[in-house]
């Protein structure tokens, strides 16, 4: 864990700690020789990876100084990296991604919960109650609304197999369809829930996958922001309407084209799950 | 942030874009002492929206006199609710050609991209919908960044040759450096125009990533004189309070935590016939305080006729956001409903303390949205 220190590194710590997760090592540069929750710190990832080689990466880190450090755990083979901070700079979210794709690393956001994996392990945000174990993949461009409609679906008796946030900025280092592509091969994955909202292609461009036979397991969507204005950024940077792209309605239809079962209310995602499944 | 025209030409200077020689006026006297010195004059509104020409926020005149005039009638009025405090004096170009020029973020290739385009001075939306062969683009790695070949590449595409192709090629080098240097979302220049000088900006605008302002102090301080108006008054109140706010045009006040589930909750009003009063995103981990001041500021709000509130708490307690929102009660003494939906961490203490405030509560969204549009008399 990257800025392990800092009160929302301690805190998250803890909590992932709790739910399974193996956290390492922590870094952060001046801070070595301390440990949180028993999780012994480092002032740079070389070393920490010499003591403890860790697979992957999660930062909180401050976003006005992100960069840096998103740099040295992507130089230092860490894969995934998922990066929790929200209010990066655009360029430097272009500088980190190009990076990661040039040396195959998978970037998980920016500004996401995280990664779940109920019953196994977390590298995000996320409150654990509302997950379960089962077969339904979660991909979601959103914090809070994943949750609550995660939360139907535990309700409802069916359960989560893996869950991704893609994050709430224009640019983020996953999209649906490598998310979908993941889900089609991963034999826990029965079917799938699809959160979007306005602003950008994203779901366009998973409904043109879904179509041309990409992914085959059913999947229920929910995209937020039909009341929404266009020009103006709704809460993310990522969703805003420009001209008369990327409204919620567009996305609806392209995804009902697809053969995706689009809810009305977040609680019909569930509902539509239920009847897949059986 | 958007900025003015005349701030973008600023900064566009700087970068040796050449661009017409102007004044910013705000006066219709300061004005016609512009136009003595330039002659022929455009007299441009200065405001950070599009469709000024449309509008009539761009006028021509031929003499100071008529510039004092037309200044005259722009400075005070109103164009798409936003007051024109100052004016551009620009000397009018000789124009041979139009072309549109800009650099903005590609989303799906997660890079900066040139666009460019030889229709020029017309809404480059509509020749992306109508005749989208005509937009040149290109996409610009960041790992390599913006070489001569590529800018070139652009002006070849848009069919020019020789001597042109290597002016239009330096100008677009140039505009990439400002977008990247000053952390742009968005710069384009609409028209560009070509003269017997060679190439113009007649036009400028330029977005700053809002998230990059930390470093660019200059550009910041701009913000903090309130010369941008892009935000509507209340929107600009909530902004120095450090709300995540949209303003519309309804009457049920929305509180919820988190974009997305704000988002939805919205749409679940709009569904069952509400209107939406407003936007508000608490962000992770509210304190009561931050909840106080949200619910306060929603409540105040004249046109609301009922407030609702709608959290997940993850990292957001429902017993603090139950207190803040008793708070705010208490102090406010307001008759306004609050319909309260909450779940998650805490959940049963935080019902409990609103059940015993006299404040409503419900199990899920719908019903909490169904609730509160029946209480704001709507359907």
């Amino acid at each position: 864990m990257q800025g392990i220190t800092g009160s929302q590194g301690r805190f998250h710590t803890v909590l992932m700690l709790d739910f399974g997760t193996k956290i390492v090592t922590g870094v952060t540069p001046g801070r070595g020789g301390e440990t949180v929750e028993g999780v012994p710190v480092f002032d740079t990832v070389t070393e920490a990876q010499q003591e403890c080689p860790a697979d992957a990466s999660i930062m909180f880190i401050p976003a006005r100084v992100a960069l840096d450090p998103a740099l040295e755990a992507i130089e230092a083979g860490l894969d995934p990296v998922v990066i929790i901070t929200e209010n990066i700079p655009v360029r430097d979210t272009m500088e980190i991604l190009s990076r990661a794709r040039l040396r195959g690393t998978t970037i998980v956001g920016p500004n996401t919960p995280g990664l779940i994996k109920p019953g196994a392990s977390k590298m995000g945000i996320m409150p654990s109650q509302v997950f379960r174990r089962g077969s339904v993949g979660v991909v979601s461009r959103s914090g809070t609304l994943f949750y609550e409609i995660a939360a139907h679906i535990t309700r409802i008796g069916l359960g989560q197999s893996v869950c991704v946030g893609l994050g709430g900025d224009p640019i983020v280092g996953l999209d649906f369809i490598d998310v979908l592509r993941w889900f089609e091969n991963d034999e826990e994955t029965q079917a799938v829930a699809l959160i979007g909202e306005i602003g950008g292609d994203a779901e366009e461009t998973a409904s043109v996958f879904i179509s041309q036979g990409g992914f085959t397991k059913p999947v229920a969507a929910y995209i937020a922001g039909r009341a929404a204005v266009p020009g103006k950024r709704m809460g993310h940077a990522g969703a805003i309407i420009q001209g008369s792209a990327g409204t919620a309605q567009g996305k609806m239809e392209a995804l009902r084209e697809a053969g995706v079962a689009i809810g009305e209310q977040p609680g019909d995602v569930a509902k539509a799950l239920e009847e897949f499944l059986g | 942030m958007k900025l003015l025209e005349y701030q973008a030409k600023e900064i566009f200077r700087r970068y040796d874009i050449p661009t017409p020689r102007s004044e910013v006026a705000e006066s219709p006297k300061g004005a016609r002492e512009i136009a003595e010195r330039l002659g022929p004059v455009a007299i441009k509104a200065q405001l950070p929206v599009g469709g000024r020409g449309k509008a009539g926020g761009i006028k021509f005149a031929e003499s100071p006199e008529e510039a004092e005039k037309i200044a005259g009638g722009l400075l005070g009025s109103r164009i798409k609710d936003i007051e024109i405090k100052k004016v551009l004096v620009e000397e009018k170009l000789d124009i041979k050609d139009e072309l549109y020029l800009g650099v903005t973020v590609d989303r799906k290739n997660r890079c900066y991209v040139v666009l460019a385009s030889s229709e020029g001075g017309v809404d480059i939306e509509e020749v992306a919908e109508e005749t989208p062969e005509k937009i040149v683009k290109q996409m610009i790695d960041p790992l390599l960044g913006i070489r001569d070949y590529h800018c070139r590449s652009v002006a070849k595409r848009l069919g020019y040759s020789g001597r042109e192709m290597n002016d239009l090629a330096g100008f677009i080098r140039k505009l990439y450096r400002v977008a990247f240097e000053m952390d742009a979302e968005l710069t384009e220049i609409n028209p560009l125009a070509l003269t017997e000088e060679g190439f113009v900006a007649a036009d400028a605008r330029l977005n700053i990533d809002n998230n990059a302002l930390f470093r660019h102090p200059n550009i910041a301080e701009i913000q903090r004189e309130g010369e941008l108006s892009e935000f509507s008054a209340r929107e600009q109140e909530a902004r120095t309070l450090g709300l995540t706010y949209v303003e519309l045009d309804g009457d049920i006040g929305i509180i919820g935590n988190g974009a997305g589930l704000t988002m939805a909750t919205l749409d679940s009003v709009t569904l069952l016939g509400g209107k939406p009063a407003n936007f508000l995103d608490l962000g992770g981990g509210a304190s009561p305080e931050r909840i106080e001041t949200a619910v306060t500021f929603v409540i105040k709000d004249p046109r609301v006729k009922t407030v609702f509130v709608n959290i997940l708490g993850g990292i957001t307690k429902c017993d603090d956001t139950a207190l803040g929102i008793i708070e705010t009660r208490r102090r406010l003494g307001s008759e306004k409903p609050i319909v309260v939906r909450m779940m998650g961490t805490n959940e049963e203490e935080g019902k409990r303390l609103l059940e015993e405030a006299g404040i409503e509560t419900m199990d899920t969204m719908e019903e909490a949205a169904e609730r509160a549009v029946a209480l704001a008399g709507g359907s």
